[in-house]
């Protein structure tokens, strides 16, 4: 999911720079504030292993083919949100200089879409509320193994999810590509779907592993639960997998057969008329001679900031004004979940599941 | 060879190639990722249609090529990276933007062949810009230079950190996976049973380590943040590069080069 320099525009590209900058300031101002000099190496290493990590080929039983493990959700997991942001930043920032897997220019966008996305709302929306909830039974061991593989494998679908949307939007703003934004939408989820369920299916399997052996290690996660006969990991999973393949599988329907939808719900009523359009468009698409007009319409259609840098609309000041707007609502964004992720952090700081 | 080996020869050939001397390596870090970054933008920002403009950007990097002696061919292998994404962007547009935008010789090319063949020049371009900054800049040197554009010390020390672990630890994956198919021969990936104690097992140890590491850290008077030592200052020679060649860049964004050449040529013949 690396993008490269080429499929940004730089309006897009610095606002998502101005985005995770913003995220990465206030998790370093965070990381002040707690004073855990000890904390820094942890952080090296994790973010080094991480790194050799994801050259694993983890072999998905029943089918020829491998995944890797996702790094955000364990990050997180291992690190808490802030620590785990800024490690996978340096992540992709090696991974970025040395081996040219995603660009200099886009590493900002690249950032969010993986770092953001696998950090912060893997972490406050999905693991800790899982996790430090009260689901499968209570405090035994065998409840707590069964919510943090389904924290991991919910954590990896729905973020990678998020990411692979934002690839879509940050393309399709940048005005690169002519793939019209619904039917780009329809190739790019369902394929990270499934890299999804296996990234999480992997992801769970090193949490549990690490859950079984030094619990303290792990976040939100309470090291004294009493015990209980777990529940295999590989029954958990398929019982997982099948929930979230037929709720992934009914939404991407949905969105397919409505991409109209899909945009309206987006971006307000004001669009409905051009919801109509694209629907049009996609259907006569190909069929059609007059290719010049269905090229623009199809342009018209899918840019939602129709000023934004399209060809021949070389207006300067649609771009500033579009990337101004959305670089104060991002950075807006930014500043609410982190916002919202400190004032948690502080609640949590009375309860005594922290690593010692 | 597994992937992590591969990935460790990338790394050390990029250090052996950043360790050389050439005017490229001896320039300031500050001026060329400055004057990187700047190339860059001045690349992206070439409309879609504009192939002819966009053409001349190609001259840069075949100047610090030549200038480096960087071998070109080590560059084009990363592109493997680069290509996917861009190809499953770019490879559509053909299809879509079919409206004709010049004849040549009696064969019509479409706005989208024109489109797609800029998206991918302007990829090679950006892989070959920054991979000559890596190229010829040391990590160490590269760090030094972001804490002077300030950038915040924990995310600095962290990157330089984690970069000498990354060799650390995909040398012990590496050692590992071998192991791991020497006894499961036939096998094409860690098999399921083993999924989460092949890395948890390598992750409780390095926990370990770096509880080792920051002791020893500590015995060295780490009060956290690194002391960098510039053996060099920011001359007037850096300074000329980092000012003339983003105007360099920047005017030829505004006018079309190629196109200008070009007439001044066919005006002198005819």
């Amino acid at each position: 999911m690396h993008m490269a320099d080429a499929l940004l525009a730089p309006a897009v590209a610095a606002t998502m720079y101005v985005a995770s900058g913003t995220v990465a300031g206030v998790s370093i101002h965070q990381l002040k504030k707690d004073n855990e000099p000890q904390k820094l190496p942890t952080m090296a290493v994790a973010a080094a292993l991480v790194f050799a990590g994801q050259m694993i080929n983890y072999t998905i039983p029943g089918t020829g083919s491998s995944g890797h493990m996702c790094g955000g959700m364990l990050l997180s997991a291992l690190l808490g949100p802030q620590a785990g942001f800024l490690s996978m930043i340096v992540i992709l920032t090696v991974q970025c200089l040395f081996f040219a897997d995603g660009g200099l220019m886009a590493l900002g966008a690249n950032i969010w879409n993986m770092a953001f996305y696998g950090c912060f709302v893997g972490y406050f929306l999905i693991w800790r509320p899982i996790v430090s909830g009260r689901w499968f039974g209570g405090e035994t061991r065998k409840a707590q193994r069964l919510r943090i593989i389904a924290a991991s494998v919910i954590g990896c679908v729905v973020t990678l999810q998020l990411g692979a949307f934002s690839v879509v939007l940050e393309t399709t703003l940048s005005g690169i590509t002519e793939l019209p934004f619904g039917a780009f939408v329809a190739l790019m989820q369902p394929i990270h779907l499934a890299i999804g369920l296996v990234e999480g299916a992997v992801t769970a399997a090193v949490l549990v592993f690490v859950f079984e052996s030094r619990p303290a290690l792990l976040m939100d996660v309470d090291p004294a639960a009493g015990p209980g006969t777990p529940r295999s990991l590989r029954t958990t999973l398929v019982i997982l997998g099948a929930v979230v393949v037929l709720v992934g599988g009914g939404l991407s329907l949905l969105a397919s057969s409505h991409p109209d939808g899909l945009e309206w719900a987006l971006f307000g009523n004001e669009a409905e008329g051009y919801g109509k359009n694209m629907g049009l468009d996609e259907e006569n698409f190909g069929v059609k001679s007059g290719v010049a007009d269905t090229a623009s319409s199809i342009q018209e259609a899918t840019s939602f900031l129709p000023d934004y840098a399209f060809p021949g609309s070389d207006s300067p000041a649609g771009t500033t004004v579009s990337g101004l707007v959305g670089s104060a609502i991002v950075a807006g964004l930014a500043a609410l979940l982190c916002v919202a992720g400190g004032f948690f952090r502080r609640r949590k700081k009375t309860a005594p599941t922290e690593t010692a | 060879m597994n992937r992590m080996d591969r990935s460790l020869l990338e790394l050390r050939e990029m250090d052996t190639l950043a360790a050389g001397d050439s005017p490229v390596h001896r320039l300031h870090a500050v001026a060329k990722l400055l004057t990187t970054v700047a190339y860059i933008i001045v690349t992206v920002s070439f409309g879609k249609y504009r192939l002819s403009g966009l053409l001349v950007m190609a001259l840069w990097p075949a100047l610090l090529f030549a200038l480096s002696g960087i071998p070109v061919l080590t560059c084009f292998r990363k592109l493997r990276f680069v290509l996917p994404l861009v190809m499953a962007v770019g490879l559509f547009n053909p299809f879509f933007d079919r409206a004709p935008l010049l004849t040549v010789g009696g064969l019509t090319i479409s706005g989208g062949v024109i489109s797609m063949i800029t998206l991918m020049l302007k990829g090679l371009f950006c892989l070959a810009a920054s991979f000559l900054l890596m190229a010829t800049t040391s990590i160490d040197d590269l760090c030094a230079a972001l804490r002077r554009l300030h950038l915040p010390s924990l995310l600095v020390t962290l990157l330089l950190l984690t970069f000498r672990y990354v060799g650390v630890m995909t040398e012990e994956l590496s050692v590992m996976t071998d192991a791991y198919h020497l006894r499961a021969p036939g096998q094409r990936g860690i098999r399921f049973a083993a999924w989460g104690s092949f890395l948890g097992q390598l992750l409780l140890r390095s926990m370990d380590r770096a509880e080792e590491l920051y002791g020893s850290m500590q015995l060295r008077g780490f009060s956290g943040d690194f002391a960098y030592a510039e053996d060099r200052r920011f001359t007037v020679r850096d300074a000329a590069w980092l000012i003339l060649w983003p105007a360099v860049f920047i005017l030829c964004r505004l006018y079309n080069v190629p196109a200008l050449l070009g007439a001044l040529l066919t005006g002198g013949i005819r």
